[in-house]
């Protein structure tokens, strides 16, 4: 088995927000950058196939430098090998450019399956698992909390409004994970040792034929301003016993908010 | 040169799904006299083109086939680029829901076209359209620019108006769409336990947090639930002590809702909670601790012991009930 894993690079998710000067993006001054969330049942779902069938893993990350710590904490948990895909030209890509990124970097590799968080936290697109599986042309299925495989098909179960389905496909195939697909592992000491040591192949535009196709002129969709949420009004307390409490809360919420 | 938009409407169990009639709608307000179709895909579903049509479209493409009797991606794809080439829209709007999440960004890097998803404003800029989106769960907002003559939009329930049912005018048109190679499909379709309101979808939430105490005290804010019609909803806390699934998390790395009313019941207010839930448009608190972040936020605050205000609420808003 040959397992691909992307990780994204993301603000930690006990970040204050504060937007840049220019109102394009969020202020980065003192932002300390993790895996995002859901990438972390995607390392731990690669290293259990992997367990299971044997095979070798590889974690890609695309973006600057905050990519090099999330590799090498993916590395410290067992993944096999590491790229960093990073370019000038990648700077700002819009879902379907860094798709393409992902794509182009995985399709001639032998992959038999990609692994990835059903969403990237802080741009919260969840668009590049469908997009990645579509220009790879394999079979996918998103927000999975149940995965199994025997090397040539796959069964995995995915969360829908009020149900789940449980999907059958073959491989090669891209499984986006959810929350509750396992439990991660935390890297111990020696995997953090072993992981400064291993080295962290680099990739640019050039390398994976991608010049002046991706990035500029050829992102179609950007942020033309941010904006912080509306300031809610300041709320009011609601005194007295409990009995007047709820009496007066169930008056408010039917005259005053409307809601009951 | 494309025009006009393409919407398509999700049906499951032989309805319509509501959150898809808002995108319908929203087509219609955006429209500006340009084409508005709706597309259907399923098998069985031509009986449902008539309801789609009561909210406006010129047209409704039906793409009915025992190849669609279970959700497959690939399927799916295949019907909606197969809609997109027989009516060249300009935009192409679906539900944010978890069927088009998984198949709408697929079609749209077939086309090479862009996506924006989980929009909650659009505004219009010319014959452009600006979608208004939540990022970093809600913690801010972006105004995206498009450019490109085909875009995909993924609206979010509950936050676009739904007009008014009207006459049925719209013409239907058969679309035929066979699948040619479906490497994953649906086997089994198996019901979850819990909210028979999907959290997403429902205008009244109950979440729990720590300060109900233990999960023995869920049928507390079930009661509650059934009195108002609402979903139960939860804090990452009680879903990682394993109090709860996670399919009731509310926030960051859960799901991020906007009700007409949400009620936290013994939730602080972590700021991954706040992200997922602040956009709803009454909040209320209730909270043993007055100096909790979560009243910062709410519209209004009750500061007590969950276990004891909320059976009181609960048979408030019975006994309102009954009166009505």
């Amino acid at each position: 088995m040959k397992i691909a894993v992307c990780v994204k690079a993301v603000p930690d998710t006990e970040t204050k927000i504060a937007l840049a000067a220019d109102k394009k993006n969020i202020d980065f001054a003192g932002v300390r950058f993790i895996a995002s969330p859901y990438d972390e049942f995607a390392i731990e779902e690669a290293l259990k196939t992997k367990e299971k069938l044997g095979g070798d893993t590889t974690v890609f990350s695309l973006g600057g430098p905050e990519c090099t710590d999330v590799l090498r904490d993916a590395l410290a948990r067992g993944i096999d090998n590491a790229v960093h895909l990073t370019d000038a030209d990648f700077a700002g890509l819009d879902t379907l450019s860094s798709a393409k990124v992902l794509a182009a970097a995985i399709k001639d590799g032998g992959y038999d399956l990609v692994f990835l968080g059903h969403t990237g936290s802080g741009g919260d697109n969840s668009q590049v698992p469908s997009m990645l599986a579509e220009l790879l042309g394999w079979a996918q299925t998103t927000m999975v909390v149940k995965f199994e495989t025997d090397g040539t098909t796959f069964k995995a179960e995915r969360e829908i409004e009020g149900a789940h389905e449980i999907v059958q496909g073959s491989l090669p195939a891209l499984i986006s994970a959810q929350k509750g697909l396992n439990e991660p592992r935390y890297p111990g000491i020696k995997g953090v040792m072993a992981a400064r040591r291993k080295e962290i192949a680099v990739k640019d535009a050039a390398a994976l034929g991608l010049k002046g196709t991706v990035g500029g002129a050829n992102v179609k969709v950007k942020i033309k301003e941010m904006l912080m949420p509306p300031e809610r009004p300041q709320g009011m307390k609601i005194e007295g016993d409990a009995d007047a409490q709820v009496k007066e809360l169930v008056r408010l919420l039917r005259s005053e908010a409307h809601v009951l | 040169m494309s025009t006009g938009y393409l919407v398509f409407v999700e049906s499951r169990n032989g309805q319509l799904r509501k959150a898809s009639l808002e995108a319908l709608c929203e087509a219609k307000r955006k429209c500006n006299g340009q084409p508005v179709s709706a597309l259907l895909i399923g098998s069985g579903v031509k009986g449902l083109a008539a309801d789609a049509a009561k909210y406006g479209p010129d047209k409704v493409l039906v793409a009915d086939s025992d190849a669609f009797a279970t959700y497959s991606t690939e399927a799916f794809a295949d019907a909606l680029v197969a809609a997109v080439k027989a009516c060249s829209p300009r935009f192409v709007f679906a539900a944010h829901s978890a069927m088009a999440r998984d198949f709408v960004p697929r079609v749209a890097a077939r086309m090479d076209a862009p996506c924006v998803a989980d929009v909650m404003e659009i505004r219009s800029e010319g014959d452009n359209l600006l979608p208004v989106r939540p990022m970093y769960s809600g913690k801010c907002f972006g105004v995206y620019e498009i450019n490109a003559d085909l875009a995909f939009i993924t609206l979010r329930p509950n936050v676009f108006a739904l007009a008014e049912a009207g006459a049925a005018s719209a013409a239907t048109e058969d679309l035929a769409v066979s699948p040619a190679d479906v490497k994953a499909k649906v086997a089994d379709v198996q019901a979850s336990q819990g909210n028979k309101v999907e959290l997403t979808e429902a205008s009244i939430i109950v979440s729990g947090g720590r300060g109900i105490k233990g999960p023995e005290n869920w049928p507390v804010l079930q009661s509650l639930c059934d009195a108002l019609g609402a979903a139960l909803g939860a804090s990452r806390a009680v879903v990682d002590a394993g109090w709860i699934d996670h399919q009731h998390q509310v926030g960051q790395t859960g799901k991020t809702v906007s009700a007409q009313l949400y009620i936290a019941c013994g939730i602080s207010g972590a700021i991954q909670h706040l992200a997922g839930m602040s956009s709803s448009k009454v909040i209320v608190a209730i909270n043993k601790d007055p100096d909790a972040p979560i009243f910062k936020h709410a519209t209004y605050g009750i500061v007590g012991d969950v276990l004891e205000i909320v059976p009181k609420l609960t048979e408030e808003v019975r006994k309102l009930h009954e009166h009505n």
